[in-house]
């Protein structure tokens, strides 16, 4: 899928603090099931626009440990 | 019914507990971090939100910090039997609660040593005591925020003082009394495990609580169980992370959305209001009471500002058992007389093992209410003296 990331996370309480970090900074995101050729520590992932991959790794840097953002 | 019976449990909740219940019940459903499908999501959000709120009442930066348990007793019990070895050393107060009281009793046949620093025959704590009894070997000191038996609150905020030069000691409080009732400050208090119920000040229902833990102090800490947590499935070791590692098994989604709206009413109401409001209610009970002279004794400080909303006392020559169910049969006064599960606060303060009866009032009740108690007391000690 073009143009979108996944940033997979540890827990799924990471994963919606994670989703409140990105929509407070008015950037959409949706929390969705890992796609079948990642893997992942949790259930669910948040779906980014891959544009935006640097600037929600920079925010979630300051509050969330051990997400891995990956490529769709 | 008059209702004086909120340190074991509040009542009544707002109606937004309910509502918040009825709502996961009906519409929600699912188990929070067992899926990706939207009802799954929507259980986790209510889950992180009401993390997002306790964290706010006791200015915590990180939601993630908080774990939710079954209970205090619970969250005080995971602290207390996971970090404590034999050979460690444990401070604490003759005023707890057998919440912490019993683990330690516990560990302290399996080689923990405990000091008890005695309080006051008032209940209260002089924090030099707590640092005359550090030793080497101390790793935690155990306090209860205020006193289930008197109401006494304890210089929490001192002893974290203290604690500042102790680096290595860590400071757990018991705040099932005072969560919501008074103000907490993590950062001020200098707290690094605080113990919370769910079902007295915040208004949640009875089966939520949990504790929050300083970062950095989890690693020292072994979860009292081990079990599916939602993360790491391909892993048959236990998480390490917060809060999954003390989180094992289904959450009490149903309880925790309750909670949450609890919180949420705390928040809006304002502590500050609450507490106002509590304390008015406590002083004009204690002022009836000291108008009763040598008929009553009262236990614990006098001084609201020095209590939360609860007042232990014994009419002489009754029973507490006998006041308590003449003030349910008679008025549908719900009290609670004994010994509270604390005996070491009723040695303390002299009532072992009769105990004492104890009015412990809520927000929701009123001065009305109050007068009508003070009235049903009078009677009981007419009654007394006319050897009915």
């Amino acid at each position: 899928m073009a143009g979108y990331c996944v940033v997979l996370f540890e827990s799924i309480s990471h994963a919606v603090k994670a989703e409140k970090i990105v929509q407070k900074a008015h950037i959409a995101c949706k929390l969705i099931p890992v796609p079948r050729h990642l893997s992942s520590d949790c259930g669910i992932c948040l779906r980014i626009p891959a544009e935006k991959r640097v600037e929600i790794d920079e925010l979630l840097r300051q509050s969330l440990k051990g997400y891995v953002i990956a490529e769709l | 019914m008059i209702y004086f019976d909120n340190a074991a449990t509040s009542f009544p909740k707002p109606a937004s507990t309910l509502e918040a219940m009825a709502n996961y019940l009906t519409k929600v459903g699912a188990s929070p971090g067992r899926s990706g499908h939207r009802a799954s999501v929507e259980a986790s959000r209510i889950v992180y939100e009401a993390r997002e709120l306790v964290a706010k009442l006791f200015n915590i930066s990180d939601p993630l910090r908080i774990v939710f348990t079954k209970n205090a007793t619970e969250a005080i019990n995971t602290v207390l039997l996971g970090m404590l070895k034999p050979g460690d050393h444990v401070v604490t107060s003759s005023m707890e609660h057998n919440s912490v009281m019993r683990p330690l009793r516990y560990l302290s046949r399996r080689g923990v040593e405990v000091s008890v620093v005695s309080c006051t025959e008032s209940g209260v704590l002089d924090p030099r005591r707590v640092r005359e009894a550090i030793g080497p070997q101390t790793k935690l000191v155990a306090l209860t925020h205020a006193s289930n038996v008197t109401g006494t609150i304890l210089p929490i905020e001192e002893v974290g003082e203290v604690l500042k030069s102790y680096p290595g000691i860590g400071f757990l409080v018991d705040a099932a009394q005072t969560a919501g009732a008074t103000a907490i400050d993590v950062e001020a208090m200098k707290i690094d495990f605080l113990a919370f119920t769910g079902h007295k000040s915040l208004f949640g229902p009875p089966g939520t609580g949990g504790f929050f833990i300083r970062e950095g102090w989890e690693e020292q800490i072994e979860p009292l169980e081990r079990g599916g947590t939602g993360s790491r499935s391909e892993w048959e070791e236990q998480p390490a992370f917060m809060p999954d590692k003390f989180e094992a098994g289904t959450l009490n989604t149903v309880g925790i959305a309750g909670l949450k709206a609890g919180v949420d009413f705390v928040l809006h109401e304002g502590i500050e209001k609450i507490r106002k409001k509590e304390r008015i209610l406590t002083e004009r009970f204690l002022s009836g009471l000291e108008a009763f002279d040598e008929n009553v004794k009262i236990y614990g400080v006098r001084e609201g500002k020095d209590k939360i909303a609860l007042v232990s006392f014994n009419i002489s020559g009754l029973s507490p058992s006998y006041v308590a169910q003449v003030l349910d049969e008679n008025w549908a006064i719900m009290c609670r007389p004994g010994l509270h599960c604390a005996p070491s606060a009723h040695r303390t303060i002299g009532s072992f093992p009769v105990g004492t009866v104890r009015f412990s009032f809520g927000y929701f009740n009123t001065e009305e209410e109050i007068d009508l108690a003070l009235e049903a007391l009078k009677s009981l000690i007419k009654k007394r003296d006319k050897g009915a």
